[in-house]
């Protein structure tokens, strides 16, 4: 009689099978069917809007705080123009010899209107009707300490009596605060998502694991190894994650493009500080990968604690 | 304990109990030798697929001790057990084949799992699927397949690599007398090739067409030796008649 065809000693051949193609043919691949590459593009446009706000928020904290850090204004409150005029020469004169003192540059007169007009309307030509302050910037080389700026009140005190200096930081000082405030906002809103991420993916790793049970038996009798079985599993959720991750990721990144042109057209100094540079987009490419990472993760452990339960 | 090099499988006094139902097997004590052909019959409900999944490694004895290959697979570590497993070939009592894959691939499957090459693996498992006449049939899914074709594909994927126990439940219940035979035939061709059958079946006609099987019967859970089978050395059918 003829012999049977068989396989000699497939048993030793080890235990490395069923990776890649017939590994993810052992799953029906009913791929995008389910909610879960939805789910998880959903979560990765959320993520990608907040870090982008966040960043974002994070530079024009970072690009105002280095403009100001050596900036000084000094302001003569004076309504006389003639005495007005006199103390902010002499301040200016006494300033630009004054060691550690970097620039000193008296804001003119018509700059000053125009900054006020706005609010003010026309004063320009009628000095007399509302006294408006005359301003020096003043840029000092290295840290502003109080220490150096009691130094220089003591100074101003002797030349201009009406001086008053304010470092421009702390006009900004709430605004920082309260972006450092929506920066934790922004976080825990991004650490949610994770959340609720995973969750989700554990749900749909266990919906796919119940309805996959059969077969997950069958190679499990076969002599497939736990990581085998859970390989396959992940290799499909990883899929469904890449897939989601990219849309989510190009999704929230158009809105982020859309709202940046908005602001951009607002031509505001501050908010210009707001762009995101090549790192921080890095940073943001890495949320679909660890969207990704997560995702096979959850499925993982969720397949090994199932498999654990069988002989 | 002492192994010996001679056994396959080797029961110790063991029981089984599903949850905390009676016992469903008691005090079975016997020794499986390499190379051997048994068949295991008794009544429906005596207890022989529970014996045989103890046998493939998918229940757990309440009690006693069992050794496979000279090793306690009751102590041994989880992990270890697919080496054992890829040492058997089981078929089903109810096939258990992949729904969504087609007889070619669940033919395949062990094989795969072993990490074969798909071009070392594809010759065999074709003429595997011409031996059990399915060659016309190697797409089709299994839902496609009527209950005779199903259990030749499960006895094909069984067999494909050549394992060194094949543990049958019911193989030939659903094909006709013919197709027994012819597979029957097969075991008997594995069997020479030295893989040790047990074969579970309450056809009794079947017992009779392998004159050198070896004859276990199940009586209420309980094991029986009516031809000297799990003595050793095993007295043959053929000279106890
Ligand atoms: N998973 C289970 N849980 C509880 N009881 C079970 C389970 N499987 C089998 N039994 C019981 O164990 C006993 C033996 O069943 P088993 O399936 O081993 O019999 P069998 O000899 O294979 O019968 P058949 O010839 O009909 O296939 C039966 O009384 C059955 O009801
Ligand atoms: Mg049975």
């Amino acid at each position: 009689m003829k012999t049977p065809p068989v396989v000699t000693r497939a048993v030793a051949r080890g235990f490395s099978g069923l990776a890649g193609r017939s590994g993810a043919q052992l799953l029906p691949q009913a791929r995008l069917a389910g909610p879960m590459p939805w789910v998880i593009a959903i979560m990765v446009a959320l993520m990608t809007v907040a870090a982008c706000g966040g960043l974002a928020l994070s530079n024009i904290a970072r690009g105002t705080k280095a403009e100001l850090a050596g900036g000084l204004t000094v302001q003569i409150v004076e309504a006389a123009p003639q005495a007005r005029a006199a103390q902010a020469r002499a301040a200016a004169a006494k300033l630009a010899r004054w060691p550690g003192v970097a620039a000193v540059r008296p804001v003119p007169e018509e700059e000053l209107n125009a900054l006020i007009a706005p609010w003010l309307g026309e004063v320009a030509g009628d000095a007399e009707a509302i006294p408006v302050p005359a301003l020096i910037d003043v840029r000092l080389d290295g840290r502003l300490t109080a220490e150096r700026i009691r130094a220089l009140r003591r100074m101003l005190a002797h030349v201009a009596p009406a001086a008053r200096v304010d470092a421009q930081a702390n006009w900004l000082q709430p605004v920082f605060s309260a972006i450092r405030s929506l920066q934790w906002l922004v976080l825990a809103l991004i650490l949610l998502l994770g959340l609720a991420t995973s969750a989700a993916v554990w749900l749909a790793a266990r919906t796919a694991l119940g309805s996959n049970r059969e077969t997950i038996e069958v190679v499990h009798h076969l002599g497939g190894t736990d990581s085998q079985i859970a390989r396959i599993f992940q290799q499909s959720v990883a899929y469904d994650a890449a897939l989601g991750g990219t849309a989510g990721l190009a999704l929230g990144a158009a809105a982020v493009f859309l709202i940046a042109g908005r602001f951009a057209a607002l031509e505001s100094g501050m908010v210009a500080g707001g762009g995101l540079g090549w790192s921080d987009w890095l940073l943001i490419a890495l949320i679909p990968v660890a969207g990704v990472v997560l995702a096979m993760l959850t499925a993982r452990l969720t397949v090994l604690a199932a498999l654990r339960r069988m002989l | 304990m002492t192994t010996n090099q001679e056994e396959i499988v080797h029961f110790d006094n063991v029981g089984l109990r599903y949850g905390t139902g009676r016992e469903v097997l008691s005090d079975l004590s016997f020794t499986l030798y390499p190379g051997s052909f048994y068949f295991l019959t008794g009544a429906s409900g005596a207890g022989k697929t529970s014996l045989l999944k103890l046998l493939y490694l998918a229940q757990r004895p309440s009690r006693g001790m069992i050794r496979m290959f000279g090793t306690d697979v009751i102590t041994v570590p989880r992990g270890r057990l697919p080496g054992f497993r890829r040492r058997l070939g089981v078929v089903f009592q109810d096939f258990r084949l992949v729904p969504h894959l087609s007889a070619f691939d669940n033919v395949a499957l062990p094989l795969r799992v072993a990490g074969v090459a798909e071009e070392e693996l594809r010759g065999p498992v074709a003429d595997m699927l011409d031996w059990v006449g399915l060659t016309d049939r190697s797409d089709a899914r299994p839902a496609t397949l009527s209950g005779g074709e199903q259990q030749r594909v499960a006895i094909a994927r069984a067999v494909i690599g050549r394992p060194d126990m094949l543990v049958a439940d019911e193989p030939t219940g659903n094909v006709d007398p013919d197709m027994a035979i012819k597979l029957l035939r097969l075991f008997e061709a594995l069997n020479r090739l030295g893989t040790t059958v047990v074969v579970a079946t309450h056809d009794l006609h079947l017992l009779k067409k392998v004159p050198e099987s070896l004859i276990m019967r199940l009586d209420k859970g309980r094991l029986s030796d009516p031809t000297g089978a799990l003595r050793y050395p095993p007295r043959r059918v053929a000279a106890a008649q």
